[in-house]
């Protein structure tokens, strides 16, 4: 009986068949992916588009993978700081800087140049401070210690949203132009797209600039590998950590801006985008940062396809399910994420 | 330092013997002291009813339960919403008029010509503890391999789906299972069909004359039980095992602890209570929503273990009740005596703010909580060996031997 019992626990941890099921789970999405493809493509690629727009801001997901590499911590409250950095972005541009939607470009452009200068800073202060005050004294606690006080965090961060800004939502999108910026066929680059390239991208060259080329972005990486002997080799820890919550808060920032010109948030609207860009870190490898962003991209196509597609999707109603689905998967099928295989310090 | 037998004796609990018969007497007692309390002058406004307090029950419950999860094995449960729904659920589809379909009775108070199926809510709540015991090892199995921190964010997915799946439930290929957002109602209620024909017990509480006391009774009873159990289980063969993983992991599987089997139990007996409890609230509330079924429910019962002392049974009840307390009836009732001093403030909307604060405060300044479990205790201020057993970042446990045989 217990002999049958092993045998069947034996099969069912064989590598070779969870390879198989995880394949062939993959398979089954290409070919879906596929039939859709061919039943619209022009259709397809516009939803491909939208899935890229979503994917540049899972950017975000960045900071949970500089900070779990380095703290082995899932920051919760990253989502949150996001949040109230979109909302004190909503205040600058439209009520400081009184931004509206007849602005000029010009105009909108130094905005958010003006808007960054002021987020960045701040949010990168207040997650170093966040950092500060609730992580840094559980240094050595226990190892859930920390992360229940993250979660705790999380709620402070997002009630102080609540408190400054109420349940109303605030969108930018007004701000920048609608439709379609130029037309390749029937295939629509929209203005959307355009602006969340054109913010997104120089923060990630800056950052793997950053992380790879600057001393204490060795550092980082040191700290990351291997705490204990960083600290030997004269590598300041708390000040390297200090830093890493810095960037990741300004990260928080500019991805805070771009959601609030794409789309509309308020106080919770971090959360849940914070969890979706957690499942985004962990499927291309936490701690990668390469990783990181190829995990975005591919959580907001399936986001996009997911609600764009036609052919048997499931729609809108089941994002969250089908993004934790795809979370419990790869923590089955391959733990260490898609880009695992590297140093986990990546970039 | 003391010798070891002394420090082993330290680390048993024993708390006065009156303390835990006078607080069950005043329990029972409650719903009959109610009235002339909430008269006095100053606190009497302060007193919860009898209804709020069944509602503060059933969520200690939960907190119990997931006690077992958290405090006993040390495994961060996010999602434990989750079981709370399956039970909720169970209570749906086993006694209420949902599955039109069918006609089933089976020891139920309500007439004979109700549709659906209607099974009395005493095996009811035996099935939703099991059925959510099933849920718990469906999520267990695959994920408790993971670390705690990867642990937190799977089980926190599934208690995002499960309420997604309730809610999107209503058309599974045209089967409407979940009846979607307006949930089912009404559950059948809780009762006594065949003692009522003998004696005063009414058949069915939610039409009888004291329903508050009915439910309020029954529900401290099922705390007393989900209580003894839980102490039960801590001094039990498994219960100790959950400790040692807990404490530290590879040393438990080195002494021959079978990691996955003792992890799964862990989460299946803590899942079932938190079943039970849905369940009954569910009756008491009469319906289940999909509404009820969102992440914050989640922290606020970690919030509660937390506050109360985690592992600790005792603190958890008491931290439990405390803090169901504020959120049932404290909060709003002080948000009333602060809008008539003349404040404008609503302490309601920032609850989950004020958790929050008691979360991080606590782990700051008071890790092991209000009445901390001395064992726990001991972890603490001596420190515990901490690396991790599955580590995902090499892939790979650290010694392969439980991989076969268990």
């Amino acid at each position: 009986m217990s002999d049958t019992r092993a045998r069947v626990l034996r099969t069912l941890r064989n590598p070779k068949l969870v390879n198989g099921i995880g394949l062939g789970l993959v398979a089954l999405v290409g070919v879906w992916l596929v039939v859709n493809f061919v039943k619209g493509p022009q259709e397809f690629v516009n939803v491909a588009l939208d899935g890229l727009t979503r994917g540049s801001i899972y950017g975000v997901a960045l900071g949970y993978t500089l900070v779990y590499g380095i703290l082995q911590l899932i920051n919760f409250a990253h989502g949150d700081v996001f949040s109230l950095s979109g909302l004190v972005a909503s205040t600058m541009l439209l009520s400081v800087l009184g931004l509206t939607g007849s602005s000029s470009n010009l105009a909108v452009i130094g905005g958010i140049v003006i808007t960054l200068a002021i987020t960045i800073p701040l949010f990168a202060v207040v997650n170093a401070t966040i950092e500060r005050v609730a992580y840094r004294p559980l240094r050595h606690a226990p190892r859930l210690t920390p992360l229940i006080t993250a979660v705790g965090m999380s709620f402070i961060v997002s009630n102080i949203s609540l408190a400054l800004y109420g349940v109303d939502f605030e969108s930018g999108s007004e701000l920048i132009p609608q439709g379609a910026a130029f037309s390749i066929g029937e295939i629509n680059v929209t203005w959307k797209l355009v602006f969340a390239l054109a913010i997104i991208t120089p923060a990630l060259v800056a950052l793997s600039w950053f992380v790879g080329y600057t001393r204490q972005g060795k550092a980082m990486r040191a700290v990351s590998q291997d705490t204990e002997a960083s600290a030997m080799m004269g590598i300041n820890v708390n000040r390297t950590i200090s830093v890493t919550f810095f960037i990741a808060g300004s990260l928080a920032a500019v991805a805070g801006l771009v959601f609030l010109l794409e789309y509309n948030l308020r106080y919770d609207t971090g959360f849940e985008l914070g969890l979706i860009a957690f499942t985004a870190a962990v499927l291309g490898g936490i701690g990668n940062l390469a990783g990181a962003v190829l995990g975005a991209l591919l959580i907001g196509f399936v986001q996009s396809f997911n609600e764009g597609l036609t052919w048997f999707a499931p729609g809108g109603d089941w994002t969250r399910s089908i993004v934790f689905g795809i979370l419990i998967a790869v923590l089955v099928f391959r733990p260490q994420g898609l880009l695992g295989e590297q140093t986990p310090e990546g970039a | 330092m003391s010798s070891l037998a002394s420090r082993a004796k330290d680390l048993r609990s024993s708390p006065n013997k009156w303390v835990a018969p006078a607080v069950i007497l005043l329990g029972l007692l409650y719903p009959f002291l109610e009235e002339p309390l909430s008269t006095l002058p100053l606190i009497g406004d302060f007193m919860p009813s009898t209804g709020t307090v069944v509602v503060m029950i059933a969520f200690t419950m939960m907190a119990v339960g997931l006690n077992i999860v958290v405090g006993y094995c040390g495994l961060l449960d996010l999602g434990y919403v989750a079981f709370y729904a399956v039970g909720a659920y169970t209570a749906g589809w086993l006694a209420s008029q949902h599955f039109e379909q069918v006609t089933f009775h089976f020891g139920s108070s309500v007439d004979n010509d109700q549709v659906g199926i209607h099974v009395t809510m005493w095996i009811v709540l035996i099935a939703a503890g099991l059925l959510t015991m099933l849920a718990g090892i469906v999520i267990g199995l695959p994920t408790l391999r993971l670390r705690g921190d990867y642990l937190a964010i799977v089980t926190l997915g599934f208690g995002e789906i499960i309420p997604q799946v309730v809610r999107n439930g209503d058309s599974f290929g045209g089967f409407n299972l979940t009846n979607g957002t307006f949930g089912i109602a009404p559950i059948d209620s809780v009762g006594f069909p065949v003692l009522s024909s003998i004696a005063f017990f009414p058949e069915n509480f939610q039409t009888s004359d004291n329903r508050e006391r009915w439910y309020y009774l029954i529900a401290f009873l099922l705390l007393l039980f989900t209580i003894f159990c839980s102490v039960r289980l801590r001094d039990s063969r498994l219960g100790r095992a959950w400790i040692a993983i807990r404490e530290d992991e590879t040393a438990a599987a080195a002494m021959g602890v079978p990691l996955m089997k003792t992890k799964t139990w862990a989460y299946a007996l803590g899942a079932f209570f938190g079943g039970v409890a849905g369940a009954y609230y569910a009756s008491f509330k009469s319906g289940a929503f999909p509404a009820d079924f969102y992440f914050n429910i989640s922290v606020f019962l970690l919030c509660m273990v937390i506050l109360g002392g985690m592992g600790s049974i005792w603190g958890v009840t008491v931290g439990g009740m405390i803090l169901a307390y504020l959120n049932f009836s404290g909060l709003s009732t002080i948000g009333s005596k602060i809008q008539d001093a003349g404040l404008n403030f609503d302490p309601t909307k920032y609850q989950f703010g004020i958790y929050g604060i008691i979360i991080v405060l606590m782990m700051l300044f008071r890790p092991t909580g209000l009445i901390p479990e001395r064992r726990h205790k001991v972890e603490f201020e001596e420190g515990v060996h901490d690396t991790p057993f599955y580590d995902v970042q090499t892939e790979g446990s650290l010694t392969d031997r439980d991989r076969g045989n268990d």
